[in-house]
Protein backbone atom coordinates (compact mmCIF):
# COMPACT_ATOMS: atom_id res chain seq x y z
CA UNK A 1 0.00 0.00 0.00
CA UNK A 2 3.08 2.69 0.97
CA UNK A 3 4.32 2.37 -3.05
CA UNK A 4 0.51 3.52 -4.40
CA UNK A 5 0.66 6.23 -1.51
CA UNK A 6 4.02 7.37 -2.79
CA UNK A 7 2.62 7.17 -6.13
CA UNK A 8 -0.59 9.34 -5.36
CA UNK A 9 1.26 12.45 -3.70
CA UNK A 10 4.57 12.31 -5.84
CA UNK A 11 1.54 12.69 -8.93
CA UNK A 12 0.48 15.43 -6.70
CA UNK A 13 3.21 17.17 -5.72
CA UNK A 14 6.25 15.94 -7.87
CA UNK A 15 8.70 18.66 -6.98
CA UNK A 16 8.95 16.63 -3.56
CA UNK A 17 10.83 13.47 -2.37
CA UNK A 18 8.21 11.79 -0.48
CA UNK A 19 10.73 8.82 0.68
CA UNK A 20 12.03 11.13 3.24
CA UNK A 21 11.62 11.26 6.85
CA UNK A 22 10.06 14.43 7.41
CA UNK A 23 7.09 15.79 8.49
CA UNK A 24 5.24 16.75 5.05
CA UNK A 25 2.57 19.23 6.54
CA UNK A 26 5.67 20.83 8.59
CA UNK A 27 8.00 20.99 5.47
CA UNK A 28 5.19 22.35 3.38
CA UNK A 29 5.27 19.53 1.31
CA UNK A 30 1.20 19.06 1.15
CA UNK A 31 -0.76 21.88 1.96
CA UNK A 32 -4.54 21.95 2.78
CA UNK A 33 -5.68 22.19 -0.92
CA UNK A 34 -3.12 19.31 -1.45
CA UNK A 35 -5.24 17.36 1.92
CA UNK A 36 -8.46 17.79 -0.17
CA UNK A 37 -6.79 16.13 -3.56
CA UNK A 38 -5.32 13.43 -1.52
CA UNK A 39 -8.77 12.46 0.32
CA UNK A 40 -10.46 11.99 -3.02
CA UNK A 41 -7.69 10.25 -4.61
CA UNK A 42 -7.39 7.69 -1.66
CA UNK A 43 -10.57 6.71 -1.64
CA UNK A 44 -10.78 6.41 -5.33
CA UNK A 45 -7.78 4.21 -4.77
CA UNK A 46 -8.50 2.43 -2.08
CA UNK A 47 -12.36 1.92 -2.01
CA UNK A 48 -12.91 3.55 1.54
CA UNK A 49 -14.44 6.59 3.10
CA UNK A 50 -12.15 9.13 5.12
CA UNK A 51 -14.28 10.47 8.22
CA UNK A 52 -14.30 14.49 8.02
CA UNK A 53 -13.33 14.33 11.52
CA UNK A 54 -10.07 12.46 10.19
CA UNK A 55 -9.01 15.37 7.68
CA UNK A 56 -6.71 16.94 9.99
CA UNK A 57 -2.47 17.46 9.34
CA UNK A 58 -1.25 14.92 11.72
CA UNK A 59 -3.09 12.47 9.67
CA UNK A 60 -1.46 13.18 7.07
CA UNK A 61 2.35 14.13 8.28
CA UNK A 62 3.83 11.01 6.71
CA UNK A 63 3.56 8.01 5.09
CA UNK A 64 3.13 5.94 8.23
CA UNK A 65 -0.07 8.32 9.21
CA UNK A 66 -1.33 8.01 5.63
CA UNK A 67 -1.54 4.32 5.34
CA UNK A 68 -3.06 4.27 8.83
CA UNK A 69 -5.79 6.80 8.05
CA UNK A 70 -6.38 4.39 5.13
CA UNK A 71 -6.56 1.00 7.44
CA UNK A 72 -8.70 2.95 9.85
CA UNK A 73 -11.07 4.31 6.91
CA UNK A 74 -12.04 0.30 6.14
CA UNK A 75 -13.36 -0.26 9.02
CA UNK B 1 -31.06 25.80 21.70
CA UNK B 2 -34.02 23.68 20.59
CA UNK B 3 -36.98 25.50 19.01
CA UNK B 4 -40.39 24.62 17.89
CA UNK B 5 -42.88 26.36 16.06
CA UNK B 6 -46.56 25.50 15.56
CA UNK B 7 -48.55 26.57 12.33
CA UNK B 8 -46.17 28.38 10.41
CA UNK B 9 -45.18 28.25 6.51
CA UNK B 10 -43.36 29.76 3.73
CA UNK B 11 -45.10 30.10 1.09
CA UNK B 12 -42.84 31.26 -1.69
CA UNK B 13 -39.16 31.79 -2.52
CA UNK B 14 -37.38 33.70 -5.04
CA UNK B 15 -33.64 33.71 -5.66
CA UNK B 16 -31.95 36.71 -7.47
CA UNK B 17 -29.00 36.26 -9.03
CA UNK B 18 -26.37 38.53 -10.76
CA UNK B 19 -26.08 38.19 -14.64
CA UNK B 20 -22.26 38.36 -14.75
CA UNK B 21 -20.85 34.57 -14.64
CA UNK B 22 -16.91 34.11 -14.06
CA UNK B 23 -15.11 30.81 -14.98
CA UNK B 24 -12.51 29.23 -12.80
CA UNK B 25 -10.26 28.81 -15.64
CA UNK B 26 -10.58 32.89 -16.27
CA UNK B 27 -9.01 33.18 -12.98
CA UNK B 28 -6.40 30.51 -12.44
CA UNK B 29 -3.51 32.58 -13.09
CA UNK B 30 -4.27 34.96 -10.00
CA UNK B 31 -3.77 31.45 -7.92
CA UNK B 32 -0.56 29.42 -7.04
CA UNK B 33 -2.09 26.09 -8.15
CA UNK B 34 -0.28 24.31 -10.94
CA UNK B 35 -2.66 23.50 -13.95
CA UNK B 36 -3.01 19.65 -12.79
CA UNK B 37 -3.71 20.65 -9.10
CA UNK B 38 -5.96 23.32 -10.62
CA UNK B 39 -8.30 20.62 -12.48
CA UNK B 40 -8.65 17.98 -9.37
CA UNK B 41 -9.42 20.95 -7.33
CA UNK B 42 -12.30 21.71 -9.75
CA UNK B 43 -14.15 18.45 -9.59
CA UNK B 44 -13.19 18.19 -5.95
CA UNK B 45 -14.41 21.49 -4.71
CA UNK B 46 -16.67 23.08 -6.56
CA UNK B 47 -14.58 25.53 -8.37
CA UNK B 48 -16.14 25.87 -12.18
CA UNK B 49 -18.14 29.24 -12.46
CA UNK B 50 -19.88 31.61 -9.81
CA UNK B 51 -21.89 34.91 -10.02
CA UNK B 52 -20.50 38.03 -9.84
CA UNK B 53 -22.37 41.57 -8.99
CA UNK B 54 -21.32 44.46 -11.55
CA UNK B 55 -19.22 47.14 -10.00
CA UNK B 56 -21.72 49.44 -7.54
CA UNK B 57 -24.27 46.80 -7.25
CA UNK B 58 -24.94 46.11 -3.42
CA UNK B 59 -27.43 43.66 -1.76
CA UNK B 60 -30.29 46.24 -1.26
CA UNK B 61 -30.34 46.52 -5.17
CA UNK B 62 -30.48 42.82 -5.72
CA UNK B 63 -33.45 42.83 -2.52
CA UNK B 64 -35.37 45.60 -4.82
CA UNK B 65 -35.15 43.73 -7.64
CA UNK B 66 -36.74 41.34 -6.14
CA UNK B 67 -39.30 42.78 -4.59
CA UNK B 68 -39.88 44.39 -7.74
CA UNK B 69 -40.52 41.28 -9.62
CA UNK B 70 -43.09 40.12 -7.39
CA UNK B 71 -45.18 42.88 -6.83
CA UNK B 72 -45.30 43.27 -10.69
CA UNK B 73 -46.46 39.75 -11.48
CA UNK B 74 -48.93 40.36 -8.75
CA UNK B 75 -47.29 37.70 -6.86
CA UNK B 76 -47.00 39.72 -3.30
CA UNK B 77 -49.33 42.48 -1.93
CA UNK B 78 -47.09 45.14 -0.80
CA UNK B 79 -49.67 46.46 1.57
CA UNK B 80 -49.81 42.70 3.09
CA UNK B 81 -46.53 43.05 4.50
CA UNK B 82 -46.25 42.94 8.22
CA UNK B 83 -42.10 43.07 8.99
CA UNK B 84 -39.29 42.92 6.22
CA UNK B 85 -36.23 41.04 7.65
CA UNK B 86 -33.14 42.08 5.80
CA UNK B 87 -30.32 39.29 6.82
CA UNK B 88 -27.04 40.13 5.46
CA UNK B 89 -23.38 41.15 5.96
CA UNK B 90 -23.34 43.57 3.25
CA UNK B 91 -25.60 46.62 4.20
CA UNK B 92 -25.22 49.80 2.75
CA UNK B 93 -24.36 51.67 4.98
CA UNK B 94 -23.97 51.45 8.81
CA UNK B 95 -26.60 53.56 9.49
CA UNK B 96 -29.47 53.68 8.66
CA UNK B 97 -30.75 49.74 8.43
CA UNK B 98 -31.18 48.62 5.18
CA UNK B 99 -34.60 47.36 5.60
CA UNK B 100 -35.78 50.59 6.40
CA UNK B 101 -33.90 51.85 3.31
CA UNK B 102 -35.74 49.34 0.90
CA UNK B 103 -38.74 50.15 3.08
CA UNK B 104 -38.70 53.95 2.00
CA UNK B 105 -37.48 53.10 -1.73
CA UNK B 106 -40.73 50.34 -2.00
CA UNK B 107 -43.28 52.93 -0.61
CA UNK B 108 -44.11 50.56 2.01
CA UNK B 109 -46.80 50.82 4.97
CA UNK B 110 -46.12 52.77 8.25
CA UNK B 111 -47.95 49.99 10.51
CA UNK B 112 -45.03 47.53 10.23
CA UNK B 113 -41.91 46.25 11.40
CA UNK B 114 -38.29 46.28 9.52
CA UNK B 115 -35.15 44.54 11.13
CA UNK B 116 -31.48 43.92 9.83
CA UNK B 117 -29.85 41.14 11.25
CA UNK B 118 -26.33 40.79 10.92
CA UNK B 119 -25.92 36.77 9.94
CA UNK B 120 -23.83 35.06 6.82
CA UNK B 121 -24.09 31.15 6.61
CA UNK B 122 -26.52 30.32 8.88
CA UNK B 123 -28.70 33.67 7.94
CA UNK B 124 -31.47 31.55 6.22
CA UNK B 125 -32.28 29.30 9.02
CA UNK B 126 -31.75 32.83 11.43
CA UNK B 127 -33.96 34.30 9.36
CA UNK B 128 -36.78 32.02 9.36
CA UNK B 129 -36.46 31.58 12.57
CA UNK B 130 -36.45 35.50 13.65
CA UNK B 131 -39.62 35.39 11.16
CA UNK B 132 -41.63 32.54 12.75
CA UNK B 133 -41.22 34.36 16.01
CA UNK B 134 -42.96 37.38 14.81
CA UNK B 135 -45.94 35.74 13.35
CA UNK B 136 -46.44 34.55 17.07
CA UNK B 137 -47.92 38.04 17.20
CA UNK B 138 -51.66 38.23 16.16
CA UNK B 139 -50.76 41.38 13.80
CA UNK B 140 -48.39 39.91 11.94
CA UNK B 141 -49.90 37.42 9.25
CA UNK B 142 -46.92 37.81 6.61
CA UNK B 143 -43.10 38.33 7.18
CA UNK B 144 -40.92 38.86 3.84
CA UNK B 145 -37.56 37.61 4.64
CA UNK B 146 -34.72 38.67 2.46
CA UNK B 147 -31.32 37.22 2.61
CA UNK B 148 -28.91 38.75 1.12
CA UNK B 149 -24.84 39.63 0.49
CA UNK B 150 -22.81 40.83 -2.23
CA UNK B 151 -19.22 40.33 -0.60
CA UNK B 152 -17.39 39.51 -3.83
CA UNK B 153 -16.03 42.82 -3.22
CA UNK B 154 -14.48 42.48 -0.28
CA UNK B 155 -12.29 39.07 -1.55
CA UNK B 156 -9.11 39.56 -2.79
CA UNK B 157 -9.05 38.01 -6.61
CA UNK B 158 -5.46 36.35 -5.57
CA UNK B 159 -6.89 34.76 -2.11
CA UNK B 160 -7.06 31.36 -3.45
CA UNK B 161 -8.73 30.24 -0.38
CA UNK B 162 -12.10 32.44 -1.08
CA UNK B 163 -11.79 34.08 -4.36
CA UNK B 164 -12.70 30.78 -6.62
CA UNK B 165 -15.63 29.97 -4.41
CA UNK B 166 -17.59 33.38 -3.91
CA UNK B 167 -20.92 34.42 -5.65
CA UNK B 168 -23.13 37.20 -5.07
CA UNK B 169 -27.03 36.54 -4.68
CA UNK B 170 -30.51 37.74 -3.00
CA UNK B 171 -33.52 35.95 -1.98
CA UNK B 172 -36.90 36.52 -1.04
CA UNK B 173 -38.46 34.36 0.87
CA UNK B 174 -42.17 34.57 2.02
CA UNK B 175 -43.12 33.27 5.75
CA UNK B 176 -46.84 33.58 7.10
CA UNK B 177 -49.17 31.41 9.58
CA UNK B 178 -50.94 28.88 8.48
CA UNK B 179 -54.15 27.64 8.55
CA UNK B 180 -53.12 23.77 8.32
CA UNK B 181 -51.70 22.51 11.49
CA UNK B 182 -47.95 21.29 11.34
CA UNK B 183 -44.74 21.10 14.00
CA UNK B 184 -41.56 23.10 12.67
CA UNK B 185 -38.34 21.71 14.99
CA UNK B 186 -35.37 23.92 14.99
CA UNK B 187 -32.07 24.36 16.62
CA UNK B 188 -29.62 26.97 16.92
CA UNK B 189 -26.06 27.03 18.00
CA UNK B 190 -23.15 29.71 18.44
CA UNK B 191 -19.83 29.78 19.70
CA UNK B 192 -18.28 33.62 19.48
CA UNK B 193 -14.80 32.56 20.79
CA UNK B 194 -14.54 31.18 17.22
CA UNK B 195 -15.56 34.43 15.44
CA UNK B 196 -12.50 35.60 13.89
CA UNK B 197 -12.12 32.95 11.93
CA UNK B 198 -14.20 34.27 9.30
CA UNK B 199 -13.86 37.88 9.36
CA UNK B 200 -12.91 40.68 7.43
CA UNK B 201 -10.37 43.14 10.02
CA UNK B 202 -10.74 47.00 8.80
CA UNK B 203 -13.86 48.67 7.83
CA UNK B 204 -15.73 48.56 10.90
CA UNK B 205 -15.33 51.10 14.32
CA UNK B 206 -12.52 49.08 15.95
CA UNK B 207 -9.97 49.47 12.49
CA UNK B 208 -11.13 51.91 9.70
CA UNK B 209 -10.55 51.32 6.47
CA UNK B 210 -7.02 53.85 5.74
CA UNK B 211 -4.25 53.33 3.35
CA UNK B 212 -2.41 51.10 5.85
CA UNK B 213 -5.52 48.60 5.70
CA UNK B 214 -5.50 48.47 2.11
CA UNK B 215 -2.49 47.34 2.09
CA UNK B 216 -1.78 44.33 0.01
CA UNK B 217 0.28 41.63 1.96
CA UNK B 218 1.27 37.99 1.34
CA UNK B 219 0.38 35.16 3.82
CA UNK B 220 2.09 32.13 4.26
CA UNK B 221 0.15 30.39 1.90
CA UNK B 222 0.78 32.70 -1.12
CA UNK B 223 -2.66 34.35 -1.20
CA UNK B 224 -2.40 38.03 -0.92
CA UNK B 225 -5.12 40.02 0.46
CA UNK B 226 -5.61 43.41 2.81
CA UNK B 227 -7.03 44.03 5.71
CA UNK B 228 -9.94 45.12 4.23
CA UNK B 229 -10.42 42.17 2.67
CA UNK B 230 -12.56 39.22 3.94
CA UNK B 231 -10.17 36.32 6.04
CA UNK B 232 -11.08 32.80 6.23
CA UNK B 233 -9.12 30.10 8.25
CA UNK B 234 -10.58 27.50 5.78
CA UNK B 235 -8.72 24.49 7.80
CA UNK B 236 -10.62 25.75 11.54
CA UNK B 237 -13.63 26.39 9.49
CA UNK B 238 -13.84 22.58 7.75
CA UNK B 239 -12.88 21.17 11.24
CA UNK B 240 -15.79 23.19 13.01
CA UNK B 241 -18.02 22.41 10.73
CA UNK B 242 -17.38 18.25 10.36
CA UNK B 243 -17.18 18.25 14.53
CA UNK B 244 -20.57 20.26 14.73
CA UNK B 245 -22.65 19.94 11.79
CA UNK B 246 -23.43 16.46 12.17
CA UNK B 247 -24.26 15.76 16.00
CA UNK B 248 -26.94 18.78 15.56
CA UNK B 249 -28.78 17.08 12.63
CA UNK B 250 -28.58 13.70 14.81
CA UNK B 251 -30.59 15.94 17.37
CA UNK B 252 -32.86 17.55 15.34
CA UNK B 253 -33.82 13.45 14.00
CA UNK B 254 -34.57 13.02 18.06
CA UNK B 255 -36.46 16.18 18.51
CA UNK B 256 -38.59 15.43 15.47
CA UNK B 257 -38.84 11.80 16.21
CA UNK B 258 -37.66 10.79 13.21
CA UNK B 259 -34.83 9.10 10.73
CA UNK B 260 -33.05 10.51 8.05
CA UNK B 261 -35.20 8.67 5.71
CA UNK B 262 -38.12 10.46 6.54
CA UNK B 263 -35.90 13.79 5.17
CA UNK B 264 -36.99 14.25 1.45
CA UNK B 265 -33.99 16.60 0.70
CA UNK B 266 -30.89 17.83 2.99
CA UNK B 267 -30.56 21.50 1.38
CA UNK B 268 -27.39 22.29 3.44
CA UNK B 269 -25.41 25.51 3.00
CA UNK B 270 -22.71 24.77 0.70
CA UNK B 271 -19.31 26.60 1.08
CA UNK B 272 -17.78 23.94 -0.64
CA UNK B 273 -18.60 20.61 -2.74
CA UNK B 274 -15.97 18.44 -0.99
CA UNK B 275 -17.80 19.71 2.44
CA UNK B 276 -20.91 18.81 1.48
CA UNK B 277 -19.62 15.64 0.09
CA UNK B 278 -18.13 14.50 4.11
CA UNK B 279 -21.52 15.83 5.70
CA UNK B 280 -23.41 13.74 3.77
CA UNK B 281 -20.96 10.70 4.38
CA UNK B 282 -20.70 11.25 7.61
CA UNK B 283 -24.38 11.15 8.16
CA UNK B 284 -25.03 8.24 6.01
CA UNK B 285 -26.85 10.18 3.51
CA UNK B 286 -26.78 9.53 0.14
CA UNK B 287 -24.67 12.35 -1.71
CA UNK B 288 -27.94 12.86 -4.38
CA UNK B 289 -30.53 13.95 -1.46
CA UNK B 290 -27.60 16.71 -0.21
CA UNK B 291 -27.19 18.62 -3.26
CA UNK B 292 -23.96 20.07 -3.67
CA UNK B 293 -24.18 21.88 -7.20
CA UNK B 294 -24.71 25.76 -5.69
CA UNK B 295 -21.29 26.58 -5.04
CA UNK B 296 -20.03 25.19 -8.68
CA UNK B 297 -22.55 27.14 -10.72
CA UNK B 298 -23.34 29.82 -8.69
CA UNK B 299 -20.45 30.37 -5.92
CA UNK B 300 -20.93 31.02 -2.44
CA UNK B 301 -23.37 33.76 -1.30
CA UNK B 302 -23.15 32.94 2.24
CA UNK B 303 -26.98 32.48 3.93
CA UNK B 304 -28.50 32.73 -0.11
CA UNK B 305 -26.78 29.30 -0.78
CA UNK B 306 -29.93 27.25 0.52
CA UNK B 307 -32.87 29.48 -0.92
CA UNK B 308 -30.47 29.44 -4.22
CA UNK B 309 -30.38 25.50 -3.57
CA UNK B 310 -34.27 24.93 -2.83
CA UNK B 311 -34.97 27.50 -5.92
CA UNK B 312 -32.66 25.78 -8.16
CA UNK B 313 -33.07 22.04 -7.46
CA UNK B 314 -36.43 21.78 -6.16
CA UNK B 315 -38.56 24.43 -8.24
CA UNK B 316 -41.31 23.35 -9.37
CA UNK B 317 -41.57 20.16 -7.29
CA UNK B 318 -42.17 22.67 -4.71
CA UNK B 319 -44.83 24.33 -6.24
CA UNK B 320 -46.69 21.23 -7.45
CA UNK B 321 -46.06 19.36 -4.17
CA UNK B 322 -44.46 19.09 -0.65
CA UNK B 323 -41.36 17.92 0.70
CA UNK B 324 -40.04 17.24 3.61
CA UNK B 325 -36.92 19.13 4.43
CA UNK B 326 -33.42 19.29 6.71
CA UNK B 327 -32.34 22.51 5.98
CA UNK B 328 -28.62 24.02 7.99
CA UNK B 329 -26.47 26.47 7.48
CA UNK B 330 -22.93 27.39 9.61
CA UNK B 331 -20.00 29.41 9.38
CA UNK B 332 -19.84 32.96 10.10
CA UNK B 333 -19.86 33.83 14.07
CA UNK B 334 -20.01 30.75 14.40
CA UNK B 335 -22.98 29.94 14.05
CA UNK B 336 -24.80 26.46 13.19
CA UNK B 337 -28.42 26.22 12.70
CA UNK B 338 -30.80 23.39 11.25
CA UNK B 339 -34.80 23.26 10.68
CA UNK B 340 -36.99 20.40 9.91
CA UNK B 341 -40.23 21.08 8.14
CA UNK B 342 -42.66 20.69 5.43
CA UNK B 343 -42.31 23.05 2.52
CA UNK B 344 -44.41 22.97 -0.83
CA UNK B 345 -47.36 23.78 -2.62
CA UNK B 346 -45.70 27.02 -3.17
CA UNK B 347 -47.13 30.25 -4.94
CA UNK B 348 -43.54 30.35 -6.79
CA UNK B 349 -40.23 29.05 -6.57
CA UNK B 350 -37.73 30.33 -8.84
CA UNK B 351 -34.81 32.28 -9.79
CA UNK B 352 -34.51 35.78 -12.03
CA UNK B 353 -31.17 37.54 -12.80
CA UNK B 354 -30.77 41.23 -12.12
Amino acid sequence: MKQEIIQIIKDLRPEFDFSQEVNFIEEGMLDSFDLVSLVTDLESKFGVVIDGMDIVPENFSSLDAIEALVNKSKK
Amino acid sequence: MDLLFKDKKITGILTVLPKKVVKFEDEIENYSFSPAKSMKLKLAMGYKEHRIAEEGQTSLDFCEAGLTYLFENNLLNKGEIDALLFVSQSPDFFVPPTSNLIHGHLDMKHDMICMDINQGCAGFELGLIQAFLLLEQPQIKKVVLLNADILSPKVSARDRNSNPLIGDAASVTIVEKSSTPNTIHANIKMDGTGALAINIPAGGFRMPSSEETAEMLEDEAGNFRSKDNLVMQGDAVFNFVQREVPPMIEHLFEQASITKDDVDWYMFHQPNKFMLNKLADKLDVPREKMPSNIVENFGNASGVTVPTNISYNLGDELVNGSKKLCMAGFGVGLTWASIYMEVGNLSFNKIIEF
